[in-house]
C-alpha cells in the first residue's frame, strides 16, 4: 500500500511539474497558511453574502425573477446570432460604430486603432472583465499607451501590478492597511495612513487629473438591448460615467452573452444584479447608451474569444448566462478560503472553474475539483446556472481525457475494480481495518503520506464491520 | 413492504453503530429491514474524481442487490443523492429507474414514506445539526439561506421530537463543512481550513453533541474534533432518534 501512495506521489509530483504554475490546491494552501487573513478575508466575503440575502428575502418574487431571468438568458442564447445582428442594425442605425472581435488579439487591436486614429495618448478605463481577460493593459502599455483604471479596486491593484481576485470586488484579498501601504508608495500618502475615507479621497483627487486629460475611455457592458441598439453599464462609483462623458471617444467592450432580446427585460436584471451581487437595491449608476452625445465618437466592440466554442457544448452553454455578480464568488465556501488569486483566471471562483477549463483545460484542469460540490453556487446564483453540475461534468471530461494524475486515476480503477466485487470488498475491508489498527499512529498519521491527517484524526477501526455485525448477530 | 438497508462502504467499514441504530430505528417503527450481503458502495467515490466511467460496475452492482426491494434505505443522503442523481449513465432499464427511485434516505424514508412525526426518544444535551449539503441542497431534505429565510428540513423536524433535546442555533445554518469526497484529501488545506470553521460555530453556540445525516461530514468533524481534543461528540441522527435514558 505504501509502494502505491508512493507512486501516486510520484505521478502526481510529474503531473505537476508538466505544469507551469501552481495547481489551485497549492496556492490555496498557501493562502490558509496565513490563518488570520484567512479568517478576515472569509469574514468579509461572508458579510456581503448575508447583505445578498437580506435583499433576496425581502422580495417574495425573489425565485420568480430568478426563473425569468434564467429563461430569458436560455431564450437569448438560443438565437443570439439573430440578436447580435439585431443589436448591430439598431446600434448602427442609432450612429454607434460596432466591431467584431474574434479573440482577445483582434479586440486589443481594435481599441489600439481607434486609439490611435484619435492620435490618442491616454486611455481612462472602468471597470471591464473582458478587458483583465484579453489582457488589454499590458497590451496598451506596451505600444505606448497609458491606461488608467479608474474603479477605485481596479486602481489600486493596477499600481499594485497584480490581476482582480474578485470579479465584483477586485481587490477583496486587500486590507485597507495593505492599500495604504500602495498609496504611501505610487501616491505619496504618509506612511500608515490607512483611513478608507482619506484614501478614497485621495485616489479621486488622483483620477480626477487622468478624467480631464483622457483622450478616450473605455468601459464594459453589463447589458445590451438587441431591440434598441444600446446598453447598460452599471457601476457604483460613477467613474464610468465620469470617463465617457468626458472623453471624445468612448469605447465598449462586450462579450458576445451579454444580450438581452428587450429593454423590457432590463428590469429582471437589474433588480436581480445589485441585489445579488453587493446586496444593493441598485447600483448607484444604471447608464444607458443609446448614442453617441453630440461630437462624440462611440465604439461598441463585441467579443467572442472562446465563447463560441462554449455555447456549442450542450452541457455548458448555461455558463454563458452569467451576468457577472459575483454572487457564487461571496457564497463559496472554498474561494473565501483560498483567495481569488489562487484560481489563476481572469473569472474566479465556482464560475471561473467552469468557465476556464473551455479555454484552457489542461491549464485549469484542478479547477473543477476546488469544489465540494456543496451546490450552494448554484442556488445562489440570480440566472440560476446549474454550476456544480457543470463542476461534476468538467470533472468527467478532464478524467476522460487523462488530463489527471496517473497514480489518481489508477487508484480509482482499482478502488471501483474492488468496490464491484462484494466478497473481495469485504475481505479487504476486513485487512484494511486491521492495517489501520496495528500501523503506528505517527505513520497512519503523518500528513505526508496522508494529507487526511494534517488536521484531522483517523476514524478508530472498529474490531467488527457493519456487516461482520449483521451475519453474527441477524438471522 | 420489503425494505433492504444500503450501508454504504465506509459506514460499513467505520461505522458500524451507525448501520446498527439505523437498524434498531426502522425495527421500532415497525420495519424489518434486511441486509444484502452483496452491496458495496454507490460508486460516488470514482464518479466525484472524475471518473465515472470507472464506477458503472459497482452501480450495475448496486442494481442488481437492490433491484427486487420496494425500498433501500441509507443512512446518508450524498450516497442517495449519488444513486438518485447519478445513474443516469447506465442504460435505464425497470431496475435502475425503480432503485434510483426508492432509494432514500433514512430520515427521508421516515417522515415522506412511514409518515413519522414523533420519535420516542430521550436526549438531554444540547445538539448542532450540520446540514450536509447533498441532503440539503440535493435532496431538499431542509431548506437553504441562499433561496429563503426559513431554517425547516426533515432533519431538525425529528429531532425537535426527541425529548429534552435542545437545537442549538449556529452563526452559519449551512455551510459546508469541507468533506468533499476526494477533495479532503486533494485539497486537504482548505478542507481542513473548512471543517474547523464549522466545529468552531458548533463550540461558540454551545452544542454538546454534533450531529447529521450523513455519516462522511461527521467522520471529517469528528477528526477535527478528536485531533483538537475538544468535549463535544459527534453522532448520526439515527443514534440520537434511538437513544433513551
Ligand atoms: S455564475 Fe451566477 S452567481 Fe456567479 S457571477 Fe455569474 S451570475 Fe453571478
Amino acid at each position: 500500500m505504501l509502494q502505491r501512495l508512493r507512486l501516486y506521489r510520484i505521478s502526481e509530483t510529474i503531473f505537476l511539474q508538466n505544469l507551469t504554475h501552481m495547481t489551485h490546491a497549492q496556492a490555496a494552501k498557501r493562502f490558509t497558511a496565513d490563518v488570520d487573513r484567512t479568517t478576515w478575508h472569509d469574514g468579509a466575503l461572508w458579510f456581503v453574502r448575508q447583505k445578498r440575502d437580506r435583499m433576496a428575502y425581502s422580495l417574495p418574487e425573489w425565485e420568480e425573477l430568478r426563473e425569468l431571468a434564467s429563461q430569458i438568458k436560455n431564450h437569448t442564447l438560443s438565437r443570439l446570432d439573430e440578436y447580435l445582428e439585431e443589436f448591430e442594425r439598431n446600434a448602427t442605425a442609432n450612429g454607434i460604430r460596432v466591431h467584431w472581435a474574434a479573440n482577445a488579439q483582434e479586440h486589443n487591436e481594435i481599441v489600439l486603432q481607434i486609439i490611435r486614429q484619435h492620435n490618442g495618448k491616454r486611455l481612462v478605463k472602468s471597470k471591464s472583465m473582458l478587458t483583465e481577460e484579453c489582457h488589454l493593459n499590458p497590451f496598451l502599455i506596451k505600444e505606448g499607451i497609458e491606461v488608467v483604471d479608474t474603479d477605485l479596486g481596479e486602481r489600486i491593484i493596477q499600481f499594485n501590478d497584480e490581476p482582480p481576485s474578485h470579479i465584483v470586488l477586485p481587490a477583496i484579498h486587500l486590507k485597507k492597511e495593505d492599500v495604504g501601504q500602495i498609496f504611501h508608495k505610487h501616491l505619496g500618502t504618509p506612511e500608515g495612513a490607512s483611513d478608507p475615507q482619506f484614501l478614497t479621497e485621495t485616489a479621486r483627487q488622483h483620477l480626477r487629473g487622468h478624467f480631464v486629460a483622457a483622450d478616450v475611455a473605455l468601459s464594459g457592458v453589463n447589458f445590451a438591448i438587441a431591440e434598441t441598439g444600446g446598453f447598460v453599464v452599471c457601476t457604483n462609483e460613477g467613474n464610468a460615467d465620469l470617463g465617457v462623458t468626458l472623453a471624445p471617444v468612448h469605447i465598449a467592450s462586450m462579450g458576445i452573452e451579454k444580450m438581452i432580446p428587450r429593454l423590457d427585460h432590463l428590469g429582471v436584471y437589474t433588480r436581480l444584479l445589485a441585489r445579488s451581487a453587493t446586496g444593493q437595491l441598485s447600483t448607484t449608476y444604471t447608464s444607458h447608451f443609446h448614442r453617441p452625445r453630440p461630437g462624440q465618437e462611440l465604439h461598441v466592440i463585441i467579443v467572442d474569444n472562446g465563447r463560441v466554442e462554449q455555447l456549442g457544448r450542450p452541457d455548458f452553454r448555461a455558463s454563458l448566462k452569467c451576468i457577472r455578480c459575483g454572487a457564487c464568488m461571496n457564497t463559496c465556501p472554498v474561494y473565501r478560503r483560498s483567495g481569488g488569486h489562487s484560481y489563476d483566471y481572469t473569472v474566479p471562483g465556482p464560475i471561473g472553474s467552469i468557465l476556464s477549463p473551455n479555454v484552457d483545460l489542461k491549464k485549469h484542469s484542478t479547477l473543477p475539483f476546488a469544489s465540494t460540490l456543496c451546490g450552494s453556487c448554484s442556488d445562489v446564483c440570480p440566472v440560476k446556472i446549474d454550476i456544480h453540475v457543470q463542476l461534476y461534468k468538467w470533472r468527467q471530461i478532464i478524467g476522460g481525457q487523462k488530463a489527471m494524475p496517473a497514480g489518481k486515476r489508477v487508484g480509482m480503477q482499482l478502488l471501483a475494480k474492488v468496490l464491484a466485487r462484494p466478497r473481495l470488498y469485504a475481505r479487504l475491508g476486513r485487512v484494511a481495518r486491521r492495517m489501520l489498527a496495528s500501523t503506528p499512529s505517527a505513520l497512519t498519521h503523518n500528513g505526508t503520506i496522508n494529507p487526511w491527517a494534517i488536521a484531522r484524526e483517523m476514524p478508530e477501526p472498529p474490531k467488527q464491520s457493519f456487516r461482520e455485525w449483521y451475519a453474527a448477530n441477524q438471522k | 413492504m420489503n425494505v433492504a438497508l444500503f450501508i454504504p462502504c465506509y459506514v460499513d467499514q467505520f461505522y458500524p453503530q451507525v448501520g446498527i441504530a439505523t437498524l434498531q430505528l426502522l425495527e421500532r417503527l415497525g420495519v424489518q429491514a434486511v441486509f444484502p450481503m452483496e452491496q458495496t458502495c454507490c460508486g460516488q467515490p470514482m464518479a466525484n474524481a472524475g471518473c465515472e466511467a470507472d464506477s458503472i460496475p459497482v452501480y450495475h452492482n448496486y442494481v442488481r442487490t437492490f433491484a427486487d426491494f420496494d425500498y433501500i434505505v441509507a443512512p446518508s443522503g450524498s450516497c442517495v443523492y449519488h444513486v438518485r442523481k447519478h445513474f443516469n449513465i447506465i442504460e435505464q432499464t425497470p431496475a435502475v429507474k425503480h432503485v434510483r427511485e426508492r432509494t432514500y434516505e433514512l430520515v427521508q424514508f421516515l417522515t415522506e414514506v412511514l409518515g413519522v412525526t414523533s420519535v420516542d426518544a430521550e436526549f438531554p444535551y444540547r445538539v448542532g445539526l450540520h446540514q450536509s449539503c447533498h441532503g440539503q441542497r440535493g435532496l431538499r431534505l431542509a431548506s437553504d439561506s441562499e433561496m429563503s429565510p426559513s431554517r425547516d428540513g426533515h432533519l431538525s423536524r425529528l429531532l425537535k421530537q426527541v425529548r429534552r433535546l435542545e437545537l442549538v442555533e449556529l452563526d452559519r445554518y449551512d455551510e459546508c463543512c469541507g468533506f468533499g469526497g476526494a477533495f479532503c484529501v486533494s485539497e486537504a488545506a482548505v478542507s481542513a481550513r473548512m471543517g474547523q470553521d464549522r466545529v468552531a460555530d458548533h463550540v461558540k453556540n454551545g452544542a454538546q453533541v454534533i450531529t447529521g445525516g450523513d455519516v462522511s461530514c461527521l467522520m471529517h468533524l469528528e477528526g477535527i474534533v478528536r485531533r483538537q481534543k475538544l468535549p463535544l461528540r459527534v453522532m448520526h441522527i439515527a443514534e440520537i432518534l434511538t437513544a433513551t435514558t
